[in-house]
């Protein structure tokens, strides 16, 4: 067994789910778990329960709303991305869709599982903020919005609240310039330095402990990005220059 | 859970992965484990007819879903599936530690798309690593299985 104990629980919908979470202590949900499960297996992460959501259908849909695309927490972000009310809607979104590790992984892996993940260096987190999006998050005690600007908090470390199911992301109907770029070791890694621009919104990932939005005329004003493996601060934020002059030519 | 079309026990204990299941339960070795973290690509399966990892499933997220392991591709004593025909062919494996995740793979965008551009090719197999043989002979081979499965 690569996991330490857990109990495992698959509610059949959202309902269940939340009262789950309100009930359980040290419960973790699950989706894709492309993020989750390997830090089940190295033991990094040994939550006393699991809610696997996989089987909420209800969680599975694309729908438009309020001028955007609502995507519900079960949407595979293979899915999401060959969408085609995605790719008219927000074409932007699926463009960054396909620099989210393999095909192998967006097979499994949820578009709002990454949001909920909260990697710093993660192509969704930053998209969503330069798009200006939002998720809903639901528990017992109700439903809340939470803005792309207040949902990312640190690495690793959303706003949501230990009872709450992230249950949709909404993106905006966006068709203006948009463009996303970023370096990394190899194909499919998390970046060393990324950019994403909608309009005039620039989103900068990878480069602080969470995404955040830059200013275009001077876009590694006030970060201080820690060094890599061959790959200093300062390199980093040289190639930070480079993505964000790539992402404003587009 | 199904696999390769045959009804089989589901795990009972959730922690245990869908490879380890497939292994150590059902005797499929055929699934290779590598890194165990959703990296290396070796434990690729089909689920539902698309890949995962199954390093990167629990195996009882598979209850109720359709398993396809490279078992799947050509029975014991019987001739070679057309795409390991092809790997065969081309040098598309040396070790072939990693080749089980590239035949499930290439049959998964065979499936889908049976005349693959080049950069289709290196999309599909993007997340699988390979220690010895080479990227160069991988791709020749599944451009050799998409003439062979295409006839």
């Amino acid at each position: 067994m690569k996991p330490a104990p857990f109990e495992y629980h698959s509610p059949a919908s959202v309902a269940e789910a939340l009262i789950l979470l309100a009930e359980l202590e040290d419960a973790k949900v699950l989706a894709g778990g492309q993020s989750l499960i390997p830090l089940l297996n190295f033991r990094l992460a040994r939550p006393a329960h699991l809610v696997d959501i996989n089987e909420i259908v209800e969680l599975g849909r694309i729908v438009e709303r309020d001028g955007g695309i609502a995507i519900g927490a079960n949407v595979r972000q293979a899915d999401a991305q060959a969408d085609p009310l995605v790719r008219n809607r927000c074409p932007l979104l699926p463009v960054a869709l396909g620099l989210v590790a393999h095909p192998v992984i967006r097979n499994r892996g949820t578009v709002c599982g990454s949001l909920a993940h909260a990697d710093p260096a993660a192509e969704l987190c930053a998209t969503l903020l330069a798009l200006d999006g939002r998720v809903r998050a639901r528990s017992l005690r109700g439903e809340r919005v939470i803005s792309a600007s207040d949902l990312f908090l640190g690495p690793m470390e959303s706003a949501l609240a230990a009872d709450e199911l992230l249950t949709e992301a909404w993106f905006p109907n966006f068709v203006g310039p948009g463009a996303i770029s970023e370096e990394v070791r190899r194909h499919g890694d998390f970046a060393i330095a990324g950019a994403v621009r909608a309009g005039d919104r620039l989103a900068v990932f990878g480069v602080a402990t969470r995404p955040q939005l830059a200013d275009p005329a001077d876009p590694t004003r006030g970060l201080s990005p820690s060094a890599q493996p061959e790959c200093s601060p300062e390199f980093r934020l040289h190639l930070l220059e480079a993505v964000v002059e790539r992402v404003m030519k587009a | 859970m199904r696999v390769n079309g045959l009804e089989r026990p589901d795990a009972t204990d959730p922690r245990l992965l869908l490879s380890d299941h497939l292994r150590h339960g059902l005797g499929l070795t055929g699934t290779h484990v590598g890194c165990e973290h959703g990296v290396c690509g070796c434990c690729t399966v089909l689920l539902d007819g698309h890949p995962v990892r199954s390093c990167l499933l629990l195996a009882v997220q598979a209850r109720g879903h359709e398993v396809s392991t490279v078992e799947g591709l050509a029975a014991d004593g019987k001739p070679l599936h057309p795409i390991q025909v092809a790997f065969n062919e081309c040098h598309g494996l040396q070790c072939g530690f990693c080749t089980p995740g590239f035949l499930m793979v290439t049959s998964a965008l065979l499936a889908t798309n049976p005349e693959p551009s080049e950069a289709e090719i290196e999309e599909a197999i993007s997340g699988n690593l390979c220690r010895c043989t080479g990227y160069a002979g991988i791709r020749r081979s599944v451009r050799r299985a998409a003439e062979l499965t295409g006839r």
